[in-house]
């Protein structure tokens, strides 16, 4: 069934990672990423790992789900880490043979680079998985509003992407509806050609069309009928706060920032 | 051999997510060919998941449904045989209609049935006799008609499959009580002349009681009750108790017998009632006991 399908990835839950605020989220995320991005050696790539082995066990997230959003970059992975060991020449040599020259220092490399890519994977989607929607649209919008100083309409940017978000669930459950309601008078969307596919789209098309113009009518007056003029002078139901559970979680990113930085210093770089 | 038989049904949406829920929880019943049963529940009760194992739309998770004697999903790539013997019309069906013209959208449903054109044209011509659609509406388009008129249409859409079961889903959602009369007698019409049975999701309980020959209450996933209609409508307490009621005109005569007047058995249509209240009056004796 349609209703299956889960918008974004949100997996609802009750860990500290979930409860955070949203925008702590957002900005550690980046903060991290960077955090992969700086060490030269083990000992800097090791913290981040073990900072998101942490970070995962504290979300209390299904490990099949990281998994799952790593699987589609697998090729990826697999692509750079072919590529960087057979074109980093550098240690002992191990086969050299035609075009083929492979070294202990490519396979570190290629191996180095892997990890970075998959912690890179695993973290951001830890904030999508333990972030709703909604949360992280409110979040942006806030974190962008310096940007309203160059005249980036951001309130009308994030209300747009909100609206967007809220329909996603209910235009699937119309077209659920509409496709059952077609089914139940003989349509066949199961079978035949690709033109005969496409044809049998149009019973469930045109009904979504016609109902989604409506919704969209229905919407704007309702709005306007609460006196929604844009996003000056509005308040916010939900008021962010930041919490100990954000404190803490800065102080360790920042922790795990400085000391991918102090490796750099006090040891020799491996790649 | 009854014409609909549901086993032990059950059905979980979502299973194995965070979102699992159970939506049927052993649903067992039998429907007798020609009856007219009211599905009633509040919302949320299951009503609507139930009518949609009838024609296959929903798989079951656990259980049959049986048709004249045969699980429906003994073959399931004959399940859109299935449709065509049970029709089943949505709420808000008007949200379907796609077509340029009324005629060409009542013809759909028998036209994948893949029935000759004189014969789809007969049944379109019949349908919508039936709906009281006249023959200049036909050739219209069906965005442009009235809210009550592109109901009558969607109903007719599937009344021209010609099933043998009929199930409607609250047909006369947000009508007019006017529009509301004329779908029901409608559906009245076209029952009797083609013997078909009938299942009628409501939550209004006037129609329920002046139309259905058996009543099925549903409350979370189960069924509470399943009996004749003046059987269910006695137990006013219980329904009241699972967020339903029971006819005006019952509480009325549930009023008086409290108060001492000796109504007799209670009324659960008008008819009912304006003939017990008349023969109480002509008999003489307004206050009893």
């Amino acid at each position: 069934m349609l209703s299956d399908i889960t918008i974004g990835q949100y997996f609802p839950g009750e860990s500290v990672l979930h409860r955070m605020d949203p925008r702590v989220k957002i900005v550690l995320t980046i903060a991290y990423i960077a955090a992969i991005f700086i060490p030269q050696n083990w000992a800097g790539l090791g913290v981040a790992v073990a900072f998101l082995i942490v970070c995962v066990a504290c979300s209390r997230l299904p490990l099949r789900l990281i998994w799952k959003s790593l699987k589609p970059i697998l090729p990826i992975v697999l692509i750079t880490a072919v590529l960087n060991a057979l074109y980093v020449h550098q240690g002992v040599v191990l086969v050299d043979w035609w075009i083929l020259h492979i070294t202990t220092g490519g396979l570190i490399h290629a191996a180095f680079l892997a990890l970075r890519i998959l912690c890179l994977i695993a973290g951001s989607s830890l904030l999508t998985y333990t972030t709703g929607p909604t949360a992280l649209t409110d979040a942006l919008e806030r974190l962008m509003k310096p940007l309203k100083v160059i005249r980036v309409p951001v309130h009308e940017l994030a209300m747009m992407m909100t609206i967007a978000l809220r329909f996603i669930p209910t235009l699937i459950e119309e077209t659920d509806k509409i496709m059952s309601a077609q089914k139940a008078r003989g349509a066949d969307m199961e079978s035949g050609g690709v033109l005969k596919r496409i044809r049998a789209l149009i019973p469930v098309l045109i009904p979504l069309f016609v109902s989604s113009f409506r919704r969209a009518y229905d919407l704007a007056m309702a709005m306007e009928c609460r006196c929604y003029h844009g996003g000056s002078g509005r308040t916010r139901m939900i008021q962010l706060h930041l919490h100990r559970r954000d404190a803490i979680a800065i102080a360790a990113t920042a922790a795990c920032v400085a000391a991918a930085i102090v490796f750099n210093f006090l040891l020799p770089a491996t790649i | 051999m009854p014409i609909l038989e549901v086993r032990q049904l059950r059905h979980v949406y979502s299973a194995g997510t965070p979102y699992e829920k159970t939506a049927l929880q052993d649903v067992s019943l039998t429907v007798e060919k020609g009856e007219l049963i009211g599905v009633i529940g509040h919302t949320g009760s299951g009503k609507s998941t139930l009518v949609q194992h009838l024609n296959g739309l929903l798989k079951p998770t656990s259980g049959q449904v049986l048709l004249d004697g045969d699980d429906i999903w003994k073959n399931p790539k004959a399940i859109r045989a299935i449709r065509f013997r049970v029709g089943m019309v949505f709420q808000y069906p008007e949200y379907q209609l796609f077509e340029e013209t009324v005629e060409k959208d009542i013809a759909f449903g028998p036209h994948n049935m893949g029935l000759p054109d004189e014969e789809i044209a007969a049944r379109v011509r019949r349908a919508a006799t039936f709906v009281g659609l006249s023959e200049d509406i036909l050739a219209e388009s069906p965005f442009e008609l009235s809210g009550g008129q592109k109901r009558r249409v969607a109903i007719a859409g599937v009344m021209a499959m010609e099933p043998e079961i009929l199930v409607l889903d609250e047909p006369t959602a947000g009508l007019d009580p006017k529009g509301r009369e004329t779908i029901l007698s409608q559906i009245e019409a076209y029952r009797r002349e083609n013997g078909t049975t009938v299942l009628l999701v409501s939550h209004n309980m006037e129609d329920v009681a002046r139309l259905a020959d058996k009543v099925l209450v549903m409350d979370h996933g189960e069924v509470r009750m399943f009996d004749e209609t003046a059987a269910v409508f006695s137990r006013a307490e219980e329904l009241e108790a699972l967020g339903l009621s029971v006819p005006a005109v019952t509480r009325i005569f549930m009023a008086l017998r409290a108060r001492g007047f000796a109504v007799g058995d209670n009324a659960y249509t008008t008819d009912q009632a304006v003939r017990r209240l008349l023969s109480l009056v002509r008999g003489g004796t307004p206050h009893a006991e």
